[in-house]
């Protein structure tokens, strides 16, 4: 797996340096939504790009659109209008169908409450995403058992989620992000719903992700100090970017 | 009232749920009611029998005649106000589908002994003169288009050979209950052709029919009769209308057990779907169960929600179920006539339907009420998230 | 197509197994009374088709449809029985059974409650003619005596079919000397005796019916043909399977007409059972439907994956169900066939063709009553799903 990591990480800064383009282009997208009688424009004409190799995360009041931009991003929404280009490639445009497969190959979900099929063990839920590739079963469970035991759950595979605690289900569900080895990670409040100790255990896991291997994360949270594990704190006000800050490097 | 509109209001959360279990239960009321009315329709012949008529056979069984010269012996036991007698004919018209019963009868006797068969004046002068009449039921009448003045041929089964009759009379029944498929023509009519035909089968009497003056003496003057022919050539079993019938019935028993037991099987399935629907239901609101007992509420208030929304699902599906039955009923009447002619939806019928429907709806809330009641209030408010 | 792992589906009935139990038991029950109706169809044309062999046939008087109301006269039947078309046995006799049949009532031993059994007067060739009547106690009654051999489902069911009972009918006693088998078939709701002795008691000059065993099987309608051509005979002639399952049209019609609208009736319960089940686990598992669209997972693959959960139940449920119903093989039905008039005993037979019938059956059910919830959970929004986990 980290061979194969490799190889993905010397493509992307290949690409890059080839067209020098951004991993994520965000441009002029409006999105709004009905909520009853009224339409509610959370996002009204937001840009911004982020770079391949960046750890980002995304903050801003309830409301305030961070939400619905990182479920655009991920290709699990539609812009009204304005670009959406992941590699060059506008997702915007995308049918239904291939937007599916796109995200199988491209995207890595974290969310808040792990999401994880309670019927399946750690192991399979890890597999699940490779069940789109074509890949053999035999491969399939090296893969799983690597990222799992990636995630420092080498012990655990055959449990449920159920006999999980949270900590370890987010791992599990990171494993899961990792395993088709996505172009972005997208999390959304991976630390909401976990105890101090745990999330920054999570976090921590976050930063080795994008340090050693290289992955593009993208967090959304409104917990300063799981931004402060970003490199790159951007504010979001109203469906608008206020602001974008660096996060210093610290000694850990 | 409180109590009740939060009731239907729960009920009414899962319209689609709701809407299908009570679907459900209305398939299965009217299913229930159907087979307990076929169930009737086989009974119906010996439901419509009189307590005051005897009918004489032939011992060894209803194959085998009886001679005509039993008529004044049977005539004369005391007790017996009148006699006549009928030959089980057994012809086709047509087709062997086209199955209806068809008697040669003593007719003027036969007439008197039956004022169930409701017939003109004018008609039944018309049978009465014709030798070659028949008199006809209503619904066999309406199945094959056949009217007053008709001719028709009957290809004999036992009796062999095409026969030829008029129809002089359609019949119509005093009762419900009344066969209206029968066929009626003149017994002499078949004696006096057969002696021709087949010298030697005539003056052969398939049943003697006899009325009692007092139905209370039916019993001594069936034995009566039969000590008459003891030992005779051809002896005798006299039974009443009813028993009579209901030996065809009994026949033919494990076809009506198998649909009385189909009809409870129905039931049975119902049942599980509607107490899945309760189980379902009780176990998504695990948390609201447990706010209510949180906020104070007995078990005896969780029992009445429970137990109050399983019961209003299920007679609602009960009682459209019923409306539906009659309908149906008529419908299923109306294909089934060749062989049930009489088809009517019993009071019982409808009891026995709501009864299921609150058998039902009582059962599939026991297990999610006593789940619920004693649902443990901190691990159930937790179940919230 | 890439598909969401089958144990997905497995495990989630087996998550509410509550749930999975009840429906496809309701399923199980429905596809028992589909199966039992098929089994007993079965069984009836088994029974009846039994009860012949290919190549004999059986004569009756033209337009008397069964045997209990035919009437041939010696004259026809010695006539018919020296057609060339009918084969010879042992000792230069040919092969020919007139035979006398009449129905008595006997009472049953459970109920007490009479019914009509046909009793049926049978030359020594009659025997020859039926290789499928083996004696399972006693012995074959003596040619023209007062001994009868009562069909095995009489013997189980009526009074006075003991082995060395006498049974009383037709002005005299009767005694039981044996029992047969005859394979299950109408035979075996039947009492014989010798066909002369029958007919005195009867007091019937004529025969009821003719069975004749044809030299070649394919000879039947050159011997219709002669006998159409000559005009003392006024009879029909049938292949013994086809006579024995023409008189049994209207029992089979009935069975599988009543049988099949009940569980057409009876699984719409089932398929509404099965979508309340498939639309509730549909309404619990948002949030993963959610996860598994945004995974990649196509809106087919999710439709797929419910309508397979749906059809494990009902495969379940016809398992189970024909699992039932084939317990009912120990049963036997005995009623009055409407067109002999008389006592037929037949029991139900599955067969493959029952058992793949009542899967597909179950199948379709499972397909009918999970395809909108499976619809409903493929056309979800992933980020309104989401929101709801």
């Amino acid at each position: 797996m980290s061979e194969a990591q490799g190889n993905t990480i010397e493509h992307t800064t290949a690409a890059q340096a080839a067209n020098a383009m951004p991993l994520v282009r965000v441009h002029q997208v409006v999105k709004s939504y009905q909520r009853g009688a009224q339409r509610v424009e959370v996002l009204r004409g937001l840009t911004l790009d982020i770079q391949a190799g960046e750890f980002l995360a995304l903050m801003g009041p309830s409301g305030s659109g961070k939400s619905t931009l990182l479920n655009l991003i991920a290709g699990i929404d539609q812009p009204d209008s304005g670009e959406l280009r992941v590699q060059g490639q506008d997702i915007g445009q995308l049918s239904e169908g291939d937007l599916a497969d796109w995200r199988a190959r491209n995207v890595g979900f974290i969310f808040q409450f792990y999401n994880l099929m309670p019927v399946l063990n750690a192991l399979e839920n890890v597999e699940l995403p490779l069940m789109l590739t074509n890949l053999s079963r035999s491969e399939r469970r090296a893969r799983a058992e690597n990222a799992l035991a990636l995630v420092g759950l080498a012990d655990r595979m055959d449990h449920y989620p159920n006999e999980l605690s949270g900590g370890q289900q987010q791992r599990v569900a990171i494993a899961r992000a990792l395993i088709s080895d996505p172009t972005l990670i997208v999390a959304d409040e991976p630390t909401g719903d976990l105890d101090r100790e745990s999330a920054g255990e999570i976090l921590q896991l976050m930063q080795a992700l994008n340090q050693q291997l290289g992955k593009t994360i993208i967090m959304v949270t409104h917990d300063q100090r799981a931004a402060e594990h970003a490199q790159a704190i951007m504010h979001l006000e109203k469906g608008v970017l206020s602001s974008r800050e660096e996060v210093q490097p610290r000694a850990n | 009232m409180f109590f009740l509109s939060l009731i239907i209001r729960n009920a009414l959360r899962h319209r689609l749920r709701t809407a299908l279990t009570v679907l459900g239960m209305v398939v299965a009321v009217l299913a229930f009611g159907l087979l307990a009315t076929v169930v009737d329709a086989w009974y119906a012949g010996a439901d419509a029998a009189s307590d005051k008529r005897l009918v004489t056979r032939n011992a060894t069984s209803l194959v085998f005649p009886l001679p005509l010269t039993y008529y004044p012996r049977i005539r004369a036991i005391d007790g017996v106000q009148a006699v006549s007698w009928a030959n089980w004919f057994g012809g086709v018209y047509k087709e062997p589908k086209n199955f209806f019963p068809q008697f040669a009868i003593e007719a003027r006797g036969y007439l008197a002994l039956y004022p169930e068969f409701l017939l003109s004046d004018a008609e039944r002068e018309g049978f009465l003169r014709d030798r070659r009449g028949a008199i006809v039921g209503r619904k066999t009448a309406e199945l094959y288009g056949l009217r007053v003045g008709d001719n028709i041929t009957l290809r004999g089964t036992i009796y062999p050979g095409n026969w030829d009759f008029v129809i002089r009379g359609i019949y119509h029944g005093a009762r419900k209950n009344t066969d209206e498929t029968q066929f009626f023509f003149h017994w002499d009519y078949l004696n006096e052709t057969i002696k021709i035909r087949i010298p030697g089968r005539e003056n052969r009497i398939g049943v003697y029919i006899a009325e009692v003056s007092d139905a209370s003496e039916i019993a001594r003057i069936a034995r009566d009769i039969d000590a008459q022919f003891k030992n005779a050539s051809a002896e005798t079993l006299s039974e009443t209308e009813k028993a009579f019938q209901l030996g065809f019935v009994a026949m033919t028993e494990a076809i009506v057990v198998a649909i009385r037991l189909v009809s409870y099987l129905v039931i049975f399935i119902i049942m599980a779907v509607m107490a899945n629907t309760m189980a379902m239901t009780a176990r998504e609101r695990t948390s609201e169960y447990a706010t209510l007992r949180a906020l104070g509420f007995g078990p005896a208030f969780l029992h009445g929600l429970i137990y109050g929304e399983s019961l209003a699902i299920a007679l609602c599906g009960g009682l459209l179920g019923v409306v539906l039955t009659f309908p149906v009923a008529a419908w299923v009447g109306h294909i089934l006539g060749k062989f049930l002619p009489v088809f009517t939806v019993s009071i019982e019928t409808v009891q026995m339907q709501f009864i299921a429907a609150l058998l039902v709806g009582f059962l599939a809330a026991i297990w999610p009420a006593r789940t619920a009641a004693r649902v443990n209030i901190v691990n159930g408010l937790r179940a919230v998230a | 197509m890439t598909r969401i792992p089958f144990s997905y589906s497995l495990r989630n009935l087996w998550a509410r197994r509550l749930t999975t139990l009840f429906t496809a038991g309701g399923m199980a029950m429905v596809v028992f009374v589909f199966a039992a109706v098929l089994m007993l169809d079965q069984g009836l044309r088994q029974a009846l088709v039994q009860t012949g062999s290919f190549d004999n046939v059986v004569v009756i008087r033209k337009g008397s449809e069964t045997e209990v109301q035919s009437s041939l006269t010696r004259d026809q039947a010695s006539l018919l029985a020296a057609q060339p078309q009918v084969a010879t046995g042992a000792g230069g006799l040919r092969l020919a059974s007139p035979e006398v049949l009449v129905l008595i009532t006997l009472p049953k031993r459970d109920s007490g409650k009479v019914s009509n059994i046909t009793v049926r007067g049978v030359p020594p060739q009659g025997i020859v003619l039926r290789p499928q009547v083996r004696m399972t106690g006693g012995r074959m009654f003596a040619a023209g005596s007062n001994e009868v051999v009562v069909g095995r489902s009489i013997a189980r069911q009526f009074q006075g079919s003991e082995l060395g009972s006498l049974l009383n009918f037709g002005g005299r006693e009767w005694r039981v000397v044996g029992q047969f088998d005859a394979g299950g078939s109408g035979f075996d709701s039947e009492i014989w005796g010798d066909a002369e002795q029958f007919a005195q008691s009867f007091r019937r000059n004529d025969w009821s019916s003719l069975i004749l065993r044809l030299t070649d099987p394919h000879s039947l309608p050159a011997l219709q043909k002669a006998v159409e051509a000559d005009p003392r005979l006024t009879v029909e002639i049938k292949r013994e399977p086809q006579f024995y399952s023409d008189q049994s049209e209207m029992m089979s019609s009935f069975i599988s007409v009543l049988g099949l609208s009940l569980s057409i009736i009876f699984s719409i319960g089932a398929i509404i059972g099965a979508m309340i089940t498939m639309y509730a686990a549909v309404a619990q598992r948002v949030g993963e439907i959610g996860t598994l669209r945004a995974l990649g997972f196509r809106r087919s693959s999710v439709l797929l994956a419910f309508l397979v959960e749906s059809l494990l139940l009902s495969v379940l449920g016809g398992v189970v169900g024909v699992a039932l119903a084939s317990t009912l093989q120990a049963f036997t039905i005995s009623t009055m066939n409407w067109q002999s008039f008389s006592e037929l005993a037949f029991g139900f037979h599955l067969t493959a063709g029952i058992v793949i019938k009542s899967l597909v059956f179950a199948v379709v059910m499972g397909l009918l009553g999970g395809f909108l919830p499976a619809l409903r959970a493929s056309r979800m929004q992933i980020v309104e799903a989401l929101r709801e986990s």
